[in-house]
C-alpha cells in the first residue's frame, strides 16, 4: 500500500475508535461522548509530547528518558503564571528566597570562573572548595529564613509565592487567558533544564544522555514535591483558572439551555461536553500549528542536515557540521515541546499534583507512542499518540474482559480467580511492554514509516 | 567520653547504614558493569529484574515459612536465595533468547538495545506487580539485631546506643564473599578469562575461538546471581516494594559510571562513593556536632545539608561532575 493512502487510512481507523467509544457500549467501549472526549483531550496533549520526542529521536537519534521531568516543569509554569500572587509573601520572605537563589547561582558561577581562570593545582581546588562551603552556608542562611516566612502565610490555603495573575485572589478566575500565556513559559522552563542537561551529557556516549535525563526527571519531581514555597509541594495547587467557560456558568446561561434543548440534550451533559470540546479545539489548534512547523522543518535544509547527522555522524562531522551543537539545539527544542504539553495538561486538569507524576506513565508511554507510530515521521508519532493513549485507557476494560474469559471456567470464589481479576489493572504495563518489543522487533519503522 | 559518644552516633547513623547500602549498590552496579562490558549496553531493566529476583525469593521464603522450615537466627530468605537465583537466571536467559539475541545477530546500535531493555523493564514491572502486587511486602524473620542499642548502652556505659541489624551484617558479609568469588572467577578460571578477553576486544576473542553465545549466557547467569542477592539484601534491610527497585536504577547507574563503566573494581568503589555521599549529605549532623563542639558553639538547626527526599540529587550531582571532568570514571572504564 502506498504511503499516501496508508496515512489517511490509519488516521481514519483511529478516528473510528473514538467514534465507537462515543456511540456504542458494545464490547469494551463506553458509549459516552464524555469518555471519548476525555481520552481525546489527553491524546492531543500526548501527541505534542510525542512530536517533541520524535524531534529528538526521529530527527537526531537522541534518547531522552526524562520526559516526565519536562512535563512537570510545564505544569509548574502554569501555577507560576496563572495563579494570583499570594498577598504578603514578598514581605514575609519572598525576596529572601529570590536573593538566596541568586546567591546560590552566583556561587556556582564564581566556581566556574575560578575553574576556568586559575592555574590548575591544589590552590585552585582549595579556593573552589572554600567558595562552595561559604556560598552554601550563606545561601542556606538567607534562603531558609525566606522559606519559613513564605510557608507560614496562610499555610492551609496558600503558603507559596503564587503566580502573576493580575486578578488577585478574589477575581483571578476571570483572567483565564493567563493559563494560555503559561504554555510557552512552560516550554521555556523545560528548554532551560534541557540546556543544562544537554550541555553536560551530549557529546558523550549515547547511553549517558539517557541516564542523565532519567536523573534530572527524578530531581525535578523531588523539587516539586518538597519545595512547598514554590507550588505547595504534595499539598497540591488546585482551582487553577481556565481558558474555557465553567460548566456551572453554562448551565445558568439561558442561551445555552435553549441551545441544549434545541439539540434535545440534557443540559448537564451538554455543558460538560461543550467544555471538553472547547479544550479540544484549543489543543487542536496548537497541535496543528506544531505539526505544520515540524513538517516544514523536516523538509528544510536544517531537517536534511539533522537526518544526515543521525544517519552518519562521522560523515556529517567531516562535512563541517558541529554535531554536538546541533544535538543540543534539537534536544532543547524537543524538551520545550514536552514542557509546553505539560503546561497544557495541567491546564486541562485544573490542578498541579506532583504526587501523580509516574515515569512509566509520562516517560515510557510516550516512547511507546513514538516507536509504534513511526519514529522519524511526525504524522506517525501523532497517530501513535492517539492510538496508544486510547489503548492505555482501554487496556483495563480489555484486561477485565480477557481475565473474565480466562477465569470463566474456574469455580466462583477461588483464590486464583479473584487474584487474577484483581490484578487485571497491572496488565497495562505488561501489554505496553509487549507492544513496544513486538513493534521494535518486527516493524521497527512503525505504523507510518519515515519516507 | 563525648568523643566516644560522637563516634558511636556516627557509626550508628552514618557508617553502618552507608556500608550496607554501599554493598547493595556495589552488587547492583557490578551487574550493570558486566552487562555493559560483555553485551555493550546500559540495561534499563536492571532495577526491575532485581525486583523480580527478590520476588521469586520472597515467594519461596513464604512457602518455607508456611512449612516451618527455618534457619533461626538467620532469615529464611537466605535458604530461599539459591532458588531465587535459579528462577531469575532462567528468566534472564529467556529474555536474552527472545529479545536481545536478535539484535546481537543484526548488530544493532547500542541505543536499540537500550530501548529493548526499556520494553523488558515495562514487562518485568507488570509481571512483578501482577504476581505480588505494588505494595510493601515483609519477609524478614530470624533475629533482628546482632547488637541491640540497649544492650550496647549497658555494656559500654555510653549515652549513645549502637544498633547493628542482622540484615546489615548479612549484607556486608555476603557482599564481601560474592565479590571475592566473582573476582576469583574472572581472574583465575578459564571461563572468566574468556569473558574478560571478550570484553576487552571482541574480534580478537572471536578469532581465538571463544564462543560468544556461551560468554553471554554465563554473563546473564552471573548477573542473575548478583541482582537477586542485591535485591533480597535490600529488601531485608529496608523493605520490598517494586517501585523502589525501579528508583534504585539511578544510584546504581551512577555507581557504575562513577567507577568507570565496564570495570568491576570501579563498580564497587562507585557503589560506596555514592552510598557514603548520599548518607552523609542527608544526615542531620546535630547529634554528632553537639558531642564534639563546646556548648557555646552548639548548632540550633539540624545541620542537615539536604533533606532525605533529595538523596537522588546526590547521586545525580556526583554523576554530572564525573561526566564533566572524567567521563571514563575514577577507574578507567571502557566508555568515552
Amino acid at each position: 500500500m502506498s504511503q499516501s493512502l496508508r496515512t489517511p487510512l490509519m488516521f481514519a481507523l483511529v478516528a473510528l475508535l473514538f467514534i465507537l467509544q462515543g456511540t456504542t457500549d458494545w464490547w469494551i467501549f463506553a458509549g459516552s461522548w464524555n469518555a471519548s472526549l476525555t481520552i481525546l483531550n489527553m491524546a492531543l496533549i500526548s501527541a505534542i509530547m510525542a512530536l517533541g520526542v520524535n524531534l529528538q529521536w526521529g530527527y537526531a537519534g537522541l534518547f531522552n528518558v526524562g520526559i516526565m521531568g519536562f512535563v512537570a516543569l510545564g505544569g509548574l509554569a502554569t501555577v507560576l503564571v496563572a495563579m494570583p500572587p499570594t498577598p504578603g509573601v514578598w514581605s514575609a520572605g519572598g525576596f529572601k528566597i529570590i536573593s538566596g537563589l541568586i546567591l546560590g547561582a552566583g556561587t556556582i558561577m564564581l566556581m566556574v570562573w575560578q575553574y576556568k581562570h586559575m592555574t590548575p593545582g591544589r590552590r585552585r581546588g582549595l579556593v573552589m572548595l572554600a567558595t562552595l562551603i561559604v556560598g552554601f552556608v550563606v545561601y542556606r542562611w538567607v534562603f531558609d529564613a525566606g522559606v519559613v516566612g513564605v510557608e507560614a502565610v496562610n499555610p492551609a490555603q496558600t503558603g507559596y509565592l503564587g503566580g502573576l495573575n493580575p486578578g488577585g485572589p478574589d477575581n483571578y478566575r476571570a483572567h483565564g487567558y493567563m493559563t494560555i500565556l503559561a504554555w510557552p513559559v512552560g516550554g521555556l522552563l523545560a528548554a532551560g533544564a534541557a540546556w543544562l542537561v544537554g550541555k553536560t551529557a551530549l557529546g558523550l556516549r549515547s547511553d549517558y544522555l539517557a541516564i542523565a535525563t532519567l536523573g534530572i526527571a527524578e530531581i525535578i519531581l523531588a523539587v516539586l514535591k518538597n519545595e512547598d514555597w514554590m507550588a505547595r509541594g504534595v499539598k497540591n495547587v488546585i482551582g487553577l483558572p481556565r481558558p474555557v467557560p465553567y460548566e456551572v456558568d453554562l448551565q445558568n446561561s439561558a442561551e445555552f439551555v435553549a441551545k441544549a434543548d434545541a439539540w434535545g440534550m440534557n443540559v448537564t451533559t451538554a455543558s460538560t461536553i461543550a467544555v471538553k470540546l472547547s479544550y479540544s479545539a484549543l489543543f487542536t489548534v496548537v497541535l496543528v500549528v506544531l505539526i505544520i512547523l515540524a513538517q516544514l522543518s523536516l523538509n528544510s535544509p536544517w531537517g536534511r542536515m539533522m537526518r544526515a547527522i543521525r544517519d552518519n555522524e562521522v560523515a556529517a562531522r567531516a562535512m563541517g557540521k558541529d554535531v554536538t551543537r546541533r544535538h543540543l539545539q534539537i534536544f532543547v527544542l524537543g524538551s520545550a515541546l514536552c514542557g509546553l504539553a505539560g503546561a497544557m495538561m495541567t491546564t486541562l486538569d485544573g490542578q498541579l499534583t506532583p504526587g501523580t507524576y509516574q515515569p512509566l506513565r509520562y516517560t515510557f508511554l510516550i516512547w511507546v507512542m513514538v516507536i509504534v507510530g513511526g519514529s522519524g515521521n511526525n504524522l506517525g508519532s501523532v497517530l501513535g499518540a492517539f492510538l496508544i493513549w486510547f489503548l492505555w485507557i482501554q487496556v483495563e476494560p480489555i484486561g477485565y474482559w480477557f481475565m473474565s474469559l480466562v477465569t470463566s471456567g474456574m469455580a466462583d470464589g477461588s483464590a486464583l480467580k479473584s487474584h487474577l481479576l484483581d490484578s487485571a489493572a497491572h496488565m497495562r504495563l505488561f501489554s505496553m511492554g509487549v507492544l513496544l518489543l513486538v513493534v521494535l522487533r518486527f516493524s521497527p519503522r512503525g505504523l507510518i514509516p519515515e519516507k | 567520653m563525648d568523643f566516644l559518644n560522637a563516634i558511636v552516633a556516627l557509626s550508628n547513623f552514618v557508617l553502618i547504614p552507608a556500608m550496607a547500602y554501599g554493598s547493595q549498590l556495589a552488587l547492583g552496579a557490578l551487574g550493570v558493569t558486566l552487562i555493559y562490558g560483555i553485551l555493550r549496553f546500559s540495561n534499563f531493566a536492571h532495577g526491575d529484574s532485581m525486583a523480580f529476583g527478590a520476588m521469586v525469593t520472597i515467594l519461596i521464603t513464604w512457602w518455607f515459612q508456611s512449612m516451618g522450615v527455618s534457619i533461626d537466627p538467620l532469615p529464611t530468605a537466605l535458604l530461599a536465595l539459591p532458588f531465587g537465583i535459579v528462577g531469575t537466571a532462567l528468566m534472564l536467559l529467556a529474555t536474552d533468547r527472545v529479545v536481545y539475541r536478535f539484535y546481537r545477530r543484526v548488530k544493532a546500535k547500542p541505543i536499540i538495545f537500550v530501548m529493548a531493555s526499556m520494553g523488558v523493564m515495562f514487562i518485568m514491572n507488570g509481571v512483578v506487580r501482577f504476581i505480588i502486587g505494588p505494595d510493601d511486602q515483609r519477609f524478614a524473620d530470624g533475629a533482628r539485631f546482632i547488637i541491640n542499642a540497649r544492650d550496647f548502652k549497658e555494656w559500654s556505659g555510653l549515652d549513645e546506643g549502637l544498633a547493628f541489624k542482622t540484615s546489615q551484617g548479612l549484607t556486608i558479609v555476603t557482599a564481601v564473599i560474592v565479590v571475592a568469588a566473582l573476582f576469583w572467577f574472572l581472574n583465575k578460571t578459564r571461563t572468566g578469562k574468556s569473558m574478560r578477553a571478550f570484553s576487552d576486544n571482541e574480534d580478537l576473542a572471536l578469532l581465538s575461538g571463544i564462543n560468544p553465545e556461551r560468554v553471554v549466557m554465563i554473563t546473564w547467569i552471573i548477573v542473575a546471581g548478583l541482582i537477586t542477592i542485591a535485591g533480597v539484601l535490600y529488601g531485608l534491610d529496608k523493605s520490598f516494594k517494586p517501585f523502589t527497585y525501579f528508583q534504585l536504577l539511578l544510584p546504581i547507574f551512577a555507581s557504575a559510571i562513577v567507577g568507570g563503566l565496564g570495570n568491576p573494581l570501579g563498580a564497587i568503589a562507585g557503589g560506596f562513593v555514592i552510598a557514603f555521599s548520599e548518607v552523609t549529605v542527608t544526615y542531620a549532623w546535630k547529634k554528632v556536632a553537639t558531642y564534639l563542639l563546646p556548648e557555646s558553639l552548639e548548632p540550633s538547626s539540624l545541620v542537615q545539608l539536604l533533606s532525605t527526599d533529595y538523596k537522588f540529587a546526590v547521586s545525580f550531582v556526583i554523576l554530572i561532575v564525573v561526566l564533566l571532568f572524567k567521563p571514563t570514571g575514577l577507574f578507567k572504564g571502557q566508555s568515552v
